[in-house]
């Protein structure tokens, strides 16, 4: 009912306007005003875009003020310090661009207005002009594919070897995270192996380096200020997306396919904390590729550590995989729980309990 | 010469042999529901696509109700949506539903169909000098599987598991997997089943135009005496015709996928308790055949766009278009390099690094011949004598939103940078401005332009004006601030950001777009009035050239029946933009069907 209402009173509202619309024209046509606009629409017109292209130029400025502030912190990677670079190189161009031709615009539409008594110039062609404004921008293109493609050779380059390697995969609607464990190597997966009881990542037992693998399920990464990291990417249903806004970094999670993406963190959390006055702080990872109806809750946080030994400190007391369901075994061979995620993840933590 | 048309209207597609014309009288069915009359057919896409876009922007409404007020709720919304808003609030797979069909309705229903549908139907004979289109049969059925296929993907929206609801891009295995999401169910059948049925009537559309354009134009129009609108209608449709049919591929697939257990795109799966026997397909391989057709949309979108606004830059600046060359090469350019940048989407989906930096070459180039537009443009006003029209004011409009929504291009074709911005509210502003609303002010300007020749009407002035002025500040309200987001990284497609301390500081400002995305759907419904009213109640046109254009649609009587010249069909003498003083009749423009004066050297 209220829709109806609410409809009815748009078109009446509407059909005020367009009375008083039409009366105003009618009035321009009784006075004899033939023109398709009249003299004095006309040059109220282009006072007003005149004043709207101020007026914008004013909002752009107060957007600014209200919303640079919201910006993330600085970069806390390498790579992202060469995307703020690059970004304000781009800015820069792009930004006097935008003030330059929409000054132009606005500008041009004022002062050529039609007068009385004021032609209109037959201009219809210059080469050399298009010449000039081909090359302008073909040059300043240039220069920005050249720092773009050295800035994405060495941000998807291969990895540095002494990287520390980090499984992460996706899943509706969360993260999990692997550590190769001491043996340094990650054991190999299987996803038909894949059970939300006691293998969510479906680790095949017969490849001993999975034994000594550790896995995170609340998809908390850590890694260490300073010392490159390469993540590994899977997915184990949909697309998914591993985004670290405050690293500037993103990479798809792809089910069957691997995707990998490396960093060199800058700042640890704890340093960030001061940085941003925030005591809660968390780098968060929200997923950044449409996933079903929970990708807006599809989270994982990163914690950089500020060194080795707190890295060291905080992987020793995590306790393989293996090890945690290896001792349930018999719990869990028992047929698989429910098969809706919820009740599989209360099932684990009953399972991890034993 | 199309042998389906003799059945129906003999004499009216032999018409252009002899210029022999003669009115009857037509059923009603004939005449304006089976119309083979390219006006009546452009006519019917027109108010399809506008009803489509009511459907769409009333969608993004309400997303922008949830997104802006996440902890409110909106009553009105269930009387709309019903138990998908109980008590008001939007749940989330709806919200996702209302996501993905906003984007397929506006790009596909509203700016290519209801766009170049309208546009390309109504102008391209008028403005060529033909009676018809090649096939005016085909024609008609162009817009009949347009039609069918928007019954199709009307009716998706009232099946008891939604409409599809995995974005408009509908990326396997999200699409594939009934398991994954709601609307993967019946939802996504009818929308691929939709898409189908839309590219058929695309490819009979495209193929008419292309046909229509290079065998039926008047004697005197050279290819380069056509206007600019019709160069962009012409590649407009070369586009649609060479990528369209590639989503139909991916679609096929994709059904494969869905009901035949094929695995083109699914591998390595397990949802919902269990492991799919799906191995070898990759998700990336859908998503190489989408952009194919994907980013030349994207063009599709926008040529016709850049064809009326120069056109109507040029009319109602009293002077020629700057550059009429340069701008049919920059069109061959864009249109070239359309087909080989779709990569430029997927810089971060696992696909070649090395490839990635190929598609950043041929991306940043298409800046090129998009700047050289812009500057012509600019060129065209200068020193003209500008009557701010409404069409002007929209044209005007166009060119701004052009430049801002273009410029952020740059920065998105540059991968280094995409990484970073992908999949973010950078990318929601980049496009909605440059596609979506300067290619709606084009469309405007088109309507406002040609609705005289459509309806013997105008349409109010007053109400142009005020249209004008909310949508172009509202666009800018909308779209400018989420830049900002966009660079924080706040991704697309979330429901609610409140539980993330990153992106929920933005709250106020979603709440300030969201407000103003409600003020700016009133505004189109203005528009829509003033269009209905307009056509019944508006200022009735007297002089057949109301605008002093030099066009051959203006030769046409104020309202031309099937066939367009009641006479012979003008022959054409001179290019399009002579818009300068004719000393025999005192106008500032000579048509293009006045032979040249004596003396007188063409341009």
């Amino acid at each position: 009912m209220s829709g109806l209402i609410l409809t009815a009173l748009v078109i009446l509202v509407f059909i005020v306007i367009y009375q008083i619309a039409r009366a105003a024209e009618y009035v321009n046509i009784i006075r004899g005003e033939e023109e398709t606009v009249s003299k004095k629409t006309n040059k109220t017109l282009a006072w007003i875009l005149l004043l709207f292209f101020f007026v914008g130029m004013w909002g752009v400025y107060e957007a600014h003020i209200h919303l640079a502030p919201l910006y993330l912190p600085e970069a806390a990677s390498e790579q992202g310090l060469k995307y703020e670079s690059m970004m304000l190189t781009t800015l820069y161009i792009t930004g006097g661009v935008f003030v330059i031709t929409q000054a132009l615009l606005f500008w041009f539409s004022f002062r050529y207005q039609a007068k009385e008594g004021k032609k209109p110039l037959f201009y219809s062609h210059n080469n050399t002009l298009e010449i000039v404004w081909t090359t302008i921008p073909a040059l300043t293109l240039m220069v920005l594919v050249a720092i773009g493609l050295r800035n994405w050779n060495q941000m998807t380059g291969k990895a540095p070897e002494d990287a520390l390697e980090v499984q992460v995969v996706g899943k509706q609607f969360n993260f999990i995270v692997r550590y190769p464990g001491p043996d340094g190597v990650f054991g190999k997966t299987n996803f038909r192996l894949i059970n939300d009881a006691n293998n969510v990542l479906g680790l095949d037992w017969s490849d001993p380096a999975s034994k000594d693998d550790i896995i995170i399920e609340n998809g908390e990464v850590h890694i260490i200020n300073g010392r490159n990291v390469k993540f590994i990417i899977n997915s184990r249903d949909v697309l998914h997306n591993l985004a670290l806004p405050h690293f500037r970094m993103k990479m798809d999670a792809v089910p069957g396919i691997t995707t990998t993406m490396w960093l060199t963190p800058r700042i640890s959390t704890a340093k960030m904390k001061e940085i941003t006055g925030n005591p809660d702080f968390v780098y968060e990872i929200p997923c950044s590729e449409m996933c079903g109806n929970g990708h807006y809750s599809m989270k994982g946080t990163v914690v950089v550590e500020e060194n080795e030994e707190d890295f060291n400190k905080w992987l020793s007391g995590q306790k393989s995989y293996y090890s945690l369901h290896h001792d349930t075994e018999t719990a869990a061979e028992a047929p698989a729980p429910a098969a809706s995620t919820d009740t599989a993840a209360v099932a684990e933590d009953v399972v991890a309990k034993n | 010469m199309s042998n389906d048309a003799t059945l129906v209207h003999a004499h009216d597609a032999h018409g252009h042999h002899d210029g022999h014309h003669e009115h009857h009288k037509q059923h009603f069915i004939t005449k304006y529901i089976f119309s083979q009359d390219h006006k009546m057919i452009g006519k019917q896409y027109l108010v399809t696509g506008i009803i489509w876009a009511i459907i769409g922007a009333l969608f993004s409404v309400f997303f922008r109700l949830q997104i802006g007020f996440p902890e409110s709720s909106f009553p009105i919304m269930e009387q709309f949506l019903g138990e998908w808003a109980k008590g008001g609030k939007l749940s989330p797979e709806f919200y996702y539903a209302l996501v993905t069909m906003h984007g397929t309705i506006l790009v596909f229903f509203v700016l290519t169909a209801g766009l170049s549908g309208t546009f390309s139907n109504f102008l391209i004979p008028l403005q060529i000098g033909a009676r018809d289109m090649a096939s005016p049969f085909m024609n008609m059925l162009s817009y009949w599987f347009f039609f069918v296929s928007s019954v199709v993907m009307l009716a998706s929206l009232f099946i008891s598991t939604g409409p599809a609801a995995g974005g408009w891009t509908t990326y396997p295995p999200l699409s594939a997997l009934k398991e994954a999401s709601l609307g993967s169910g019946l939802g996504m059948d009818l929308w691929l089943i939709s898409m189908i049925l839309f590219i058929i009537s695309q490819v009979l559309g495209g193929l008419n135009y292309v046909t229509t354009i290079l065998n039926m134009r008047t004697n005197g129009m050279k290819m380069t005496r056509m206007p600019l609108t019709i160069w962009s209608f012409f590649f407009t449709a070369v586009l649609g015709l060479l990528s369209f049919p590639v989503l139909v591929s991916a679609v096929v697939l994709l059904l494969f996928d869905r009901h035949a257990g094929t695995s083109f795109y699914l591998s390595e799966i397990f949802i919902e308790g269990k492991a799919l026997s799906h191995i070898g397909g990759s998700p990336i391989l859908y998503q190489h055949l989408f952009w194919f057709l994907g980013h030349p949309e994207v063009y599709i979108v926008m040529l016709p766009g850049m064809g009326m606004a120069s056109e109507i830059l040029s009319n109602h600046s009293r002077k020629p278009i700057f550059g009429y060359l340069a701008m049919i090469i920059s069109l061959i350019g864009i249109t070239s390099l359309a087909l080989v940048v779709w990569a430029h989407h997927m810089f971060v989906s696992g696909m070649s690094p090395f490839l990635g930096s190929v598609f950043v070459l041929l991306t940043l180039l298409i800046a090129i011949p998009s700047a050289i537009k812009v500057f012509n443009w600019l060129t065209t006003i200068w020193r003209g004598s500008i009557r701010f029209t409404v069409p002007m004011v929209f044209a005007i409009g166009f060119v701004s939103v052009f430049i801002s929504g273009g410029l952020t291009g740059i920065w998105l074709g540059n991968s280094a940078l995409d990484i970073h911005l992908h999949d973010t509210y950078f990318v929601v502003a980049h496009f909605h401005l440059v596609m979506g609303v300067s290619a709606f002010f084009g469309m405007f300007a088109g309507v406002y332009h040609w609705f005289p020749k459509m309806f013997g009407r105008f349409m109010n002035n007053t109400l142009g004006y005020i249209h004008f002025f909310v949508t172009i500040i509202s666009a800018y309200l909308i779209f400018w601030p989420m830049h900002y987001a966009g660079l924080a990284g706040m991704p697309r497609r979330y429901y609610d950001y409140t539980e993330w301390a990153t992106y929920s500081p933005y709250s106020g400002m979603n709440a300030f777009i969201s407000v103003v995305a409600v003020i700016a759907f009133f505004g189109q419904l203005l528009f829509v009035f003033n269009f209905f009213i307009s056509m019944f109640r508006g200022r009735k046109v007297t002089n057949p050239n109301p605008w002093g254009s030099t066009t051959l649609e203006w030769t046409t009587p104020i309202l031309p029946e099937h066939g367009n010249w009641d006479g012979p069909i003008p022959e054409v003498h001179r290019w399009p933009y002579d818009y300068r003083d004719d000393a025999e009749t005192g106008k500032d423009y000579i048509p293009q069907n006045v032979p040249l004066r004596p003396g007188e050297t063409e341009h």
